[in-house]
């Protein structure tokens, strides 16, 4: 029977294609293999985010007015709401954590090289995208802890040097947080991120599939084994996922995510407000700076900064290897070693200062 | 044995392997389909939707419209705290945060004086919710009425 | 000529302000007759157009010594301090002058304050008391609602201190000197210094302020009931008015509540080793019983509230939503003032009612916290058993797995593609 209907769906959709790729995909076995997890993981999470977004969309209204009151509804009126919410938030810093560790697995063994070029290039992307979520979506609670976060961060990103104050304004809907800029970041959360996430997603995984799996550098290509995607890899993918749904829904149970207190927006500014811990880095960073370095202000200098880092880090397979197309290790190892113990490193401090 | 030993010739060990395999697809159909289930239900309750269908908390229901008698005035709940209604003559209702703005008691209206009054420390409010005399420091927040049919309903104003 | 005249006024007009040599002249010297002229920037007077020679007498606009200090020109120097009053008098008790500054300003100060201890003792010879310059100050003389001013709310109990807690200065009267000590630890002076509250009551707004006099014992609960109003109605209909007027040293609400240092009252008032109503009521008496009765029900019912708030803030910890639960606590909380309030009465049927509400609330409270913390509990059994299957599950392919690799099976030697 289900040959009958796979043939009938073949003889139309062309799916033997897929059947082939699934048939012959192998993942190399060697020491970093269990690195290859977290793009699966990353995947994941994001399908997590996109089921609870939705369905936290029935309930959800985007206003100054309601905001707060619908979230709140959702907390305690609606049958497992605080389940499908807790796990929404629960999930958003997991799964950028889970992006960070993908993105710092692919330096460390080097498979940014040729041909993945483009997968690394759409990859940075996606991770942007991903804070984008977590910045947008931090806000729609409207509670006062994300109103006033919000408030700073877009201060920050304000003082951009040049097109700061009109990136600004476009971001907020006007000179300050307010009704306009819920609105605009609900928009951003629901329907702009994700469009292009799902393109840059699509386009991630095709390029992943058509390119395989890389080796590491130090591994001879000869002497690797190849485990089978399918069944093998698979199924242990799918333990993988399981077990971060099972870590997911203990968070949520044992510790649900909190409603806060409604924003006020002529309340001063909570004691110790903070941007959300994936920025907490560069937003220390940029506290550290002094108030003038020379003739150019601190928070220019600081923000120039982060631009340079992150261009040249998109632009890592063009410096990352030599002529030979080698890569060079030593030093993408090495710059990569700095920027994962400064994100560390920083990020505590920001929750300790 | 193992299975790698086993030639599949003993019946026992084909058995064995057998009983194993029937055991393994039971234990990991089994256990997909709960877990599969304990993710389901909970989605689809959630979907259901909840008796109590507004957040409600801009609005609140005043009882009936002959419930309150002119120059007469009622507590009502809004949200988690109370608001006073004021059924000032035949026509004209108002509505209060019934929260005294000096030290947190509950308002109410005084006929006599067609004011509204706190008990706690003599505080008096106009019926604008301008403090009149005593100690409040500011004036009471003022709610919009509406008549819906015959029910009253208190909102926030916009 | 009238013409002239005529030119004379806007010339006069547009020469304000006119020269003051007082304070020209008393700047540039040293020593006791230069403060008042260094003083005079921070006062409302000077502020208001007015010089020195408004109140001294004098002429502003003369170099000449002799003509601005004349007595051509009224000029009558520093008064005596028991011409003080009448000295301030002359302006503040003129409404035709005051209604020129402010027409809603009181005009009787003066009046009231002859019949202060304070005017009555000055008009017998006594200097040592107060006069309008001892506690409103001098040259630097600040409207009251000013923050530096020495008759802001603020600061009227030191101000009055100054004199009233100096125990050698007021050794000659006989009267005590602790009421500024125990009005400091006091809620009003509480409310009043910490908790920014304008209208907590300070020495003035029992005792007055020009006319000075403490209340009558008949009086007294009048006067506090001008805040407390529902108290005083109950306490003027219970036995303890009539008994408590003929009290010495105070007398009304002061008797059990005392006049300066007031403090939270607490059951601990009612029974226990420093209960208040054992002054007069011996154990057993129908008073005492009384006592012991709102004391037990206000405890009972203040434990129960306290009960009913630890279980929902415990639900609040573990992530439930109970701010409706709270909320009506607050009601609870209002039905235990309303019990203290009908206390006054001294009848317990009175506080019978209070009472059974807000146990009714505490009770509803008590079993929203506890319907909360089910739920929680509900949840992580949901979880646990959640839990169970996928752990099932994972096993289950772990087993799988292993079975499928048993042989080998599902790998490659090849090299990878790339």
């Amino acid at each position: 029977m289900t040959a009958k209907i796979t043939h009938w769906l073949d003889d139309r959709l062309g799916l033997s294609a897929i059947r082939e790729l699934a048939a012959h995909k192998t993942v190399p076995v060697h020491s970093a293999t269990r690195w290859y997890y977290f793009g699966g993981i990353t995947l994941f999470l994001f399908g997590i985010q996109v089921v609870t977004g939705t369905l936290l969309l029935f309930y959800y209204r985007p206003t100054v007015a309601e905001g707060f009151d619908s979230v709140r509804f959702i907390m305690t009126r609606v049958e497992f709401g605080w389940l499908i919410r807790s796990i929404h938030s629960w999930s958003a810093n997991l799964l950028i954590f889970a992006a960070f560790v993908h993105m710092f697995s692919v330096v460390f063994t080097h498979a940014y090289r040729r041909p993945r070029e483009l997968t690394w290039a759409s990859g940075i992307i996606l991770l942007g995208l991903m804070l984008g979520f977590g910045f947008s979506g931090y806000l729609l609670p409207w509670n006062q802890i994300s109103y006033f976060a919000t408030k700073v961060g877009a201060d920050v990103a304000g003082s951009t040097p040049v097109i700061g104050p009109a990136i600004a304004r476009i971001l907020r809907g006007g000179n300050d947080v307010g009704a306009p800029t819920l609105t605009r970041f609900f928009a951003l959360h629901v329907m702009v991120l994700p469009m292009i996430t799902a393109a840059l997603v699509a386009l991630h995984v095709i390029l992943v599939q058509k390119n395989g799996m890389s080796t590491p550098p130090w591994i001879p290509p000869s002497r690797v084994r190849q485990m089978k995607f399918f069944p093998n890899f698979f199924l242990r993918e799918v333990m993988v996922w399981y077990g971060a749904l099972a870590v997911l829904g203990a968070l949520a149970a044992i510790f649900p995510w909190e409603l806060g207190e409604k924003a006020d927006p002529f309340a001063s500014a909570p004691k110790g407000i903070r941007p959300e811990w994936y920025f907490l880095a560069q937003f220390y960073t940029l506290k550290l700076i002094p108030s003038h370095v020379g003739f150019i202000e601190g928070e220019l200098l600081g923000l120039a900064g982060f631009g340079v880092v992150a261009v040249a880090w998109a632009l890592l397979p063009v410096w990352g290897v030599n002529r030979a197309g080698e890569a060079r290790t030593r030093l993408v190892t090495g710059a990569g070693i700095f920027l994962a113990v400064y994100l560390v490193v920083f990020t505590i401090l920001g929750y300790v200062k | 044995m193992t299975p790698d030993e086993c030639s599949g010739q003993c019946k026992q060990c084909t058995n064995n392997g057998e009983n194993r395999r029937t055991m393994l697809s039971w234990l990991l159909g089994g256990g997909a389909l709960a877990s599969m289930v304990s993710f389901l239900y909970p989605v689809i309750r959630f979907l259901n939707p909840p008796l109590v269908t507004e957040a409600a908390v801009n609005e609140a229901s005043g009882g009936k419209v002959q419930d309150l008698k002119p120059n007469s005035g009622k507590i009502v709940r809004f949200g988690s705290k109370p608001a006073l209604l004021v059924r000032v003559s035949d026509t004209e209702w108002k509505a209060f945060s019934a929260v005294c703005t000096h030290l947190n008691c509950t308002v109410q209206y005084r006929d006599s004086t067609q004011q509204i009054w706190c008990a706690c420390h003599n505080g008096t409010y106009d019926m604008n919710g301008r403090v009149v005399s005593g100690p409040p420091p500011n004036p009471l927040e003022e709610y919009a009425v509406n008549i819906r049919g015959d029910e009253v309903v208190v909102s926030k104003r916009a | 000529m009238r013409a002239l005249l005529l030119l004379l006024v806007p010339a006069l007009l547009f020469s304000q302000p006119a020269r003051d040599t007082c304070v020209e002249c008393h700047t540039a010297m040293d020593g006791a007759i230069q403060r008042p002229a260094l003083l005079i920037k921070d006062d409302v007077h000077i502020a208001n157009g007015l010089s020195c020679a408004d109140c001294h007498g004098g002429d502003r606009g003369s170099d000449d010594m002799s003509v601005a200090m004349g007595k051509a020109k009224g000029f009558v120097g520093k008064p005596s301090r028991a011409e003080i009053p009448q000295f301030c008098a002359k302006c503040h008790s003129n409404p035709d002058y005051m209604r020129r500054y402010r027409p809603q300003q009181r005009v009787d100060q003066f009046e009231l304050y002859k019949t202060s201890v304070h005017g009555k003792r000055l008009a017998a010879g006594d200097q040592n008391v107060a006069t309008c310059v001892d506690c409103h100050s001098v040259h630097d003389i600040r409207a009251v609602k000013d923050g530096k001013s020495p008759v802001n709310a603020l600061h009227i109990p030191d101000t009055c201190g100054r004199c009233h807690a100096d125990a050698k200065r007021m050794a000659q009267y006989g009267i005590p000197t602790n009421q500024l000590e125990q009005y400091r630890t006091s809620v009003h002076w509480n409310a009043l210094s910490k908790g920014g509250d304008l209208s907590a009551p300070n020495c003035v707004s029992c005792h007055g302020n020009h006319g000075a006099k403490p209340p009558q014992a008949e009086s007294v609960s009048a006067v506090c009931g001008s805040c407390h109003v529902l108290f005083q109605q109950l306490y003027e209909k219970s036995p303890h008015q009539a008994i408590f007027s003929a009290a010495s040293g105070g007398g009304g609400c002061t008797v059990c509540h005392s006049n300066h240092g007031i403090h939270q009252p607490s059951t601990a008032m009612l029974v226990g080793p420093n209960a208040v109503c054992a002054q007069c009521h011996d154990k057993s008496t129908e008073g005492a019983n009384a006592a012991e009765k709102m004391a037990g029900w206000i405890d009972t019912l203040g434990a129960s509230l306290k009960h009913s708030e630890d279980v929902l803030s415990d639900a609040e910890r573990y992530g439930m939503e109970v701010s409706e639960a709270q909320g009506r606590l607050a009601d609870g909380r209002e039905n235990l003032i309303k019990a203290r309030l009908a206390m006054h009465s001294f009848q317990p049927e009175e506080m019978h009612k209070p009472i059974l509400a807000g146990m009714a609330i505490a009770d509803e409270t008590l079993r929203a916290g506890q319907a909360a913390l089910k739920e929680k509990d509900f949840r992580r059994l949901g979880l646990a058993i959640s839990a169970l299957f996928i752990a099932i599950t994972l096993a289950a392919i772990w087993l799988l797995i292993r079975r499928i690799e048993a042989n080998g099976s599902g790998y490659l030697d090849t090299p990878a593609p790339k």
